[in-house]
């Protein structure tokens, strides 16, 4: 792509280098795209095993396909040459017998057709299909699966593109792939049926197909070019009318829409040039097949025709050489089509295989047990140290108790550890020393899915699904009745607001529950770790502003949700720590206190010079602050 | 503000309902077509090239079957001579000119066609832009974005393609079906019909196919967007799922979506497969039946062999495109319906737009005054967002708005700049009804911080210049200083030329609100409404935000809308809304010592530690 069609920068449009007067400099439309590389290696001998892998499946479908388009080719072949049998066994006066028997054999012929082609189509069409989905559902599989410390790292937007964009590529090629056997086979064919009619004819007219596949190999880097070109106009374009759209408000509230209009005019005009230069490189190959096509014909009438005359050879090889003609330029104009295919299938089944790929840390163990239900609820750190990256330690020879029943408060400032910590029971993360215990089992030695059934989450942003209210609220026990779902909602305080909506507890959530307000998304996750009911309770209680009706709804229902269960909770309010059994004090990844409220003030350390700041919130304590009171109590 | 309207608006905006019966269909193919004809000589060059292609197309069977006949001529008697030589050279080089020819004409029949779809969709690209720019925030509240990009991407090219692949495509199969029967019937008509009689039932065919593929890929792509929802639901919920070990649930949801949208695709491969061969079937079967006829006519000396490779070829030049008669009748129905939607897109009336003698605003003391306003949205006139309300800010004032959650304060902020437009009452900015001046002036004199502050996929600069695109770069850090942004954006890889939003760096609730802030900081507002701007960022912060604002809130009316008491108590005058009424009005003190909703929002929020602690199972 010439540099001045680059999509991303409207100030090289139309007019030129300069800046002027419609165009300011701090101004852009349309967002920096980043672009997959698609220019890559056409062959990669592992990539090609790995996919097979996924064919493997199909190899017997694959096989009946491929055969099928082996004799499809065939009777493709066949025709003409029928056709040159009838028109050298009618000649006039001789008795119809043979044409007769051509009948029977083109009719014949045409059933095979007919069955072989409808065949290798469906069969390979949904074979590749097939093959689609096991991929996706092998990706999707794998990511239910891989440590967390990559999904963190991974934007959704991007694995999902692999999800979709990336195996549609795959399965372009697959089902490419076999016609291509059919392309060669029929070229093949072709050279060999038409010097077998006649050799020096079938030399000479075949010589316009070295042509032809000369110019298409020169023509195609630079066509190529020019339609990445323009399919990255396109999506430069739509991505402006995309930020258009959502971004409508902050336009119209900043009075923007003169000057983005005249930068997407840029950018929609970049696409009609690009546009227009694409169809022109597509379309210079029509007269050039066209013109090589006639040549063809016209070497089978001149060379063949006084052949004819000569009596060297019958009218009907004449025939059916033209036949031919029409057919061999075809099959060279996918042949190097699947050329740029392949290369984008080998760079996406690269990004493929890199996701199928990303290790799994954390596994059950082969003779993990079940954590039961009868177990005490107990959660226990002994000496826990721990770090997503080598030598950034994020927890380091931390240890406390959480008694059965009793709730804790994890305390501290941002970046000290908390998260991680109640992430730990969970074993989202595998401690790299020390250990932690759940009902007094190392969490290593316990199945995954059994610490999911016992300790119920609630996460700081309140994420609901799609669905309705109740499923949201039965999401952690699918085997919850409606009885059971709504005495978790009333205990809760949702109950209310619930039958409120449309149609209660049937009423479809938008995306994300887009459609309630974010206290109303808290309340339903707290319904939703009741209903799980679970004998201990990890909670990132919530530092988003609500109204105070709200919060008091909200304190409410925390302290009905941590009855009776051991919990665990991030607090970020006063009236949470303060209520919590025990205070466990985290800075920069140590236990630096531990007690309850009154013990912690009495003891005159961290905790108490903080709480004596009268922030509402730990959160909003500012960093100075906070290293004040640090200093103050070492020297106390 | 957007919440209220979404839950309670109905999605039958005039955008989604679709082209209904033949007559609408047919209006709105003509307006596309009398689209095309405003660039006439493109249309001229396209179809003149289709009607010389197919001629130049019709030729060559007929050229091919002259010189097979020529080679015929000298069987009888005697050998070759040069005369006959001569006629095939003329016959070759004639075949060679005319392929030549038609090569051309077909490309310059595709080009001016696609050239002229490509003019078209950039007339409709922008307008359609233009268009989403300027409707009123009433229409964005009822449209789902995703529809509005629908439109403007795949209905555009729907409309876009109806040239190309259907109205030259109509005009070509005509000529070359039309013109070939001709030239076969008035050879022999017997061997004529028979050697056409393939084209009804591919045709046909070819049409249901198409539709029905269509048909089926719209559904496909519906059940596709559910398994990506049911996706990316799941990997954006990931730690929910793990949490609740929820996965065996989640493969379950992706499999019953999966196997759905791979029942279609399956559907799909069907319906092209059987179609396809067919279609193949019918036209062998012809071609069979021409062999067959054909054959005993030469036998009878009816015919030469010339006639019977002229009538052979024909049947394989009509062949692709009668395949093609369904491509031709999609993009008619795809431009009818995507047509319909495109132009009852550009159709769409602009509620907040310039009064016919709007005058420019005129800024002197910077008064704002609400007089008895009331504001309901369109067809909800029964349930008002705001009564009456009444109040006035003079510059260097702050008015503090506080109220529960769908009281209608945040109304009160899209009214100023005229997002919505009032209903009852009347706002005036130094006595001028904000109605009766031009908008982009109204604009620049009102700035508003909204909660939720958008973000550009740009350089964190381009953002924080939004409005001020002109700006230098030292207004710029000066801007996102006050806002306390500064600091954090120099820590960043790129400092100010970091790339934030959707597929940029992802900057936090609180940073984002305090470039919000930064960007109205580099604006010369009359009014500026800080829409609860800052709720997600800390109180310390907020104070020293505060601090660095003074000297621009000094010649301006500021405008606080927030349910955090510390953010607002400083107000020179603090509404108290609920169910869009003002039910309290004064200062801090003043409200504090009328004992009212004000002092019990107060008390709830500056004690929040007593007697609201967790009691938990031995109840300290």
């Amino acid at each position: 792509m010439s540099q001045e069609e680059h999509a991303g920068e409207p100030e090289t449009g139309r007019n030129g280098d300069h800046v002027d007067r419609k165009r300011p400099p701090l101004a852009v439309v349309g967002s920096h795209r980043i672009d997959e590389e698609i220019f890559g290696p056409v062959f990669d001998k592992m990539i090609i095993a790995r996919i097979w892998a996924f064919v493997r499946p199909y190899r017997a479908k694959v096989a009946i396909s491929a055969s099928a388009l082996l004799i499809f080719t065939g009777t493709q072949l066949l025709i003409p040459l029928i056709i040159h049998y009838v028109i050298d066994h009618s000649k006039r006066g001789v008795d119809n017998s043979a044409l007769l028997a051509a009948s029977g054999a083109f009719l014949l012929a045409i059933l095979v057709n007919f069955a072989t082609g409808y065949i290798q189509e469906a069969v390979v069409g949904k074979a590749a299909e097939n093959v689609l989905f096991d991929i996706r559902r092998a990706m999707f599989g794998h990511l239910q699966v891989v440590s967390l410390s990559f999904m963190d790292k991974i934007e959704v937007g991007r694995l999902m593109s692999r999800l979709q964009g990336d195996v549609n590529s795959i399965q372009e090629f697959l089902e490419t792939s076999l016609f291509c056997i059919g392309d060669i086979a029929l070229i093949f064919g072709v050279v060999v049926v038409m010097l077998w009619l006649d050799f020096s004819l079938g030399l000479l007219t075949l010589s316009v197909l070295p042509i032809l596949l000369i110019i298409r190999i020169t023509w195609l880097p630079r066509a190529r070019q020019a339609f990445m070109a323009a399919r990255e106009t396109s999506s430069a374009a739509n991505g402006a009318l995309a930020e258009a759209i959502h971004g409508v408000r902050a336009v119209q509230s900043m009075d923007r829409q003169q000057v983005n209009l005249v930068l997407y005019d840029d950018k929609a005009h970049a696409n009609l040039r690009t546009h227009l230069s694409a169809d022109r490189y597509a379309q210079v190959m029509v007269p050039t097949v066209d013109g090589l096509t006639g040549l063809a014909m016209a070497f089978v009438i001149v060379v063949g025709g006084s052949m004819v005359m000569n009596g060297r050879i019958e009218a009907g090889v004449l025939v059916a050489d033209l036949f031919y003609i029409q057919r061999f330029f075809d099959p060279i104009r996918s042949l190097t089509m699947h050329y740029s295919i392949m290369q984008r299938c080998m760079a996406s089944g690269r990004r493929l295989i890199d996701v199928l790929d990303i290790e799994i840390d954390v596994r059950d163990k082969p003779d993990a047990q079940a954590l039961s239900a009868e177990m005490d609820g107990a959660i226990e750190f002994k000496n826990v140290t721990f770090s997503y990256y080598p030598d950034l330690p994020v927890l380091k020879d931390v240890s406390f108790k959480v008694n059965p029943g009793e709730t804790a408060a994890l305390v501290g400032p941002t970046g000290s550890g908390k998260s991680s910590a109640t992430a730990l029971v969970h074993r989202f993360y595998d401690v790299q020393q020390g250990q932690v215990l759940v009902g007094g089992h190392d969490v290593r030695d316990l199945t995954q899915a059994s610490l999911g059934r016992q300790i119920a989450m609630v996460l700081q942003e309140p994420f609901l699904f799609t669905g309705t209210v109740f499923e949201n609220i039965r999401y952690g026990r699918r085997q919850a009745t409606r009885q059971q779902v709504i005495e978790a909602a009333k205990a809760v305080g949702a109950h209310d607001f619930i039958m409120s909506l449309a149609n209660g507890y049937e009423t479809q959530l938008g995306e994300r529950g887009g459609n309630l307000s974010i206290g109303q998304r808290q309340l339903l996750s707290f319904a939703r770790a009741l209903v799980a009911d679970a004998k201990i309770l990890v909670l990132d209680e919530a530092t988003a502003n609500v109204d105070s009706d709200t919060e008091m709804q909200i304190q409410k229902a925390l302290t009905r949700l941590l009855k009776g269960r051991t919990g665990l909770v991030i607090a970020h309010r006063l009236a949470t720590i303060r209520g919590a059994d025990r205070i466990i004090v985290l800075r920069h990844g140590q236990v630096v206190e531990t007690g309850n409220h009154a013990e912690l003030i009495a003891m005159g350390g961290f905790y108490s010079s903080l709480y004596n700041l009268n922030y509402a919130s730990f959160d909003d304590i500012p960093k100075e602050k906070l290293d004040a009171a640090a200093s103050a109590r070492f020297r106390s | 503000m957007r919440s209220d309207a979404v839950g309670t608006s109905s999605r039958n905006s005039p955008a989604h309902v679709a082209a209904s019966g033949w007559g609408r269909s047919l209006l709105t193919l003509r307006r596309i077509t009398v689209m095309h004809l405003r660039h006439p000589w493109q249309v001229a060059f396209a179809i003149g090239s289709t009607f010389l292609a197919v001629i130049l197309q019709l030729l060559i069977p007929q050229l091919l079957g002259r010189a097979i006949d020529q080679t015929q001529t000298t069987l009888g008697g005697g050998g070759v001579t040069a005369a006959a030589e001569e006629a095939l050279w003329i016959s070759a080089l004639l075949l060679l000119a005319v392929s030549a020819l038609r090569g051309i004409f077909t490309m310059t029949q595709n080009y001016f066609a696609e050239a002229l779809g490509h003019h078209v969709g950039y007339e409709l690209r922008l307008a359609c832009y233009d268009k989403i720019q300027r409707l009123s925030f009433s229409f964005h509240d009822q449209v789902h974005s995703g529809d509005l990009i629908t439109i403007g991407m795949l209905d555009l090219e729907g409309v876009r393609m109806y040239f190309s692949t259907g109205l030259v495509r109509a005009c070509l199969l005509t000529m070359l079906i039309g013109i070939g029967a001709y030239m076969l019937i008035s050879t022999d008509a017997v061997l004529g019909v028979l050697a056409l009689s393939f084209v009804p039932f591919v045709g046909w065919r070819s049409s249901v196919m198409q539709l029905r593929l269509r048909a089926t890929w719209l559904d496909l792509q519906e059940r596709l967007s559910v398994l990506s929802r049911v996706m990316e639901e799941n990997l954006g919920g990931i730690r929910v799922v793990r949490a609740f070990a929820a996965q065996d649930d989640e493969m379950l949801k992706f499999d019953q979506a999966s196997n759905t949208a791979l029942i279609l695709a399956h559907d799909r491969v069907a319906t092209y497969a059987s179609n396809t061969s067919a279609m193949s079937l019918s036209f062998f079967a012809s071609l069979g039946l021409v062999l067959w006829v054909g054959g005993n006519k030469l036998i009878a000396d009816d015919i030469s062999i010339g006639t019977l490779t002229t009538f052979l070829t024909t049947m394989t030049t009509l062949q692709i495109p009668v395949r093609q008669i369904g491509l031709m009748a999609n993009a008619f129905a795809r431009a009818s319906t995507c047509g319909s939607r495109l132009f009852g897109l550009l159709d769409q009336d602009i509620t907040v737009r310039d009064a016919p003698e709007a005058r420019p605003l005129e800024i002197s003391d910077g008064a704002l005054r609400f007089d008895n306003v009331s504001f309901a949205y369109r067809g909800l006139e029964n349930r008002p967002v705001l009564r009456n309300i009444s109040f006035e800010a003079r510059r260097g004032e702050t008015v503090a708005i506080v109220g529960p959650p769908g009281s209608g304060k945040s109304t009160i902020a899209h009214l100023v700049p005229r997002f919505y437009d009032v209903t009852d009452g009347t706002i005036t900015l130094d006595g001028q009804d904000i109605r009766r001046v031009t908008l982009a002036t109204l604009r620049k004199a009102v700035a508003v911080v909204q909660q939720d502050a958008f973000l550009f996929t740009t350089t964190i600069e381009n953002n924080i210049a939004y409005g001020d695109p002109w700006a230098k770069a030292q207004r710029v850090e000066r801007a996102s200083e006050s806002a306390q942004l500064h600091n954090y954006i120099l820590g960043l890889p790129a400092g100010y030329k970091t790339v934030v939003g959707e597929r940029g760096v992802s900057l936090s609730g609180g940073q984002r609100q305090r470039l919000a802030i930064a960007r109205i900081m580099m604006l010369h507002p009359s009014v500026v409404i800080f829409d609860d701007s800052t709720a997600a960022i800390d109180a310390a912060t907020e104070q020293r935000i505060r601090t660095a604002m003074r000297l621009f809130a000094k010649d301006r009316v500021t405008i606080v809308i927030s349910h955090r008491l510390s953010s607002l108590m400083y107000a020179d005058q603090i509404l108290f809304v609920d169910n869009g009424e003002i039910i309290e009005r004064g200062t801090h003190q003043e409200l504090l010592a009328k004992r009212g909703r004000y002092k019990a929002l107060h008390d709830l929020q500056m004690r929040p530690a007593d007697g609201m602690a967790i009691k938990n199972g031995d109840g300290r």
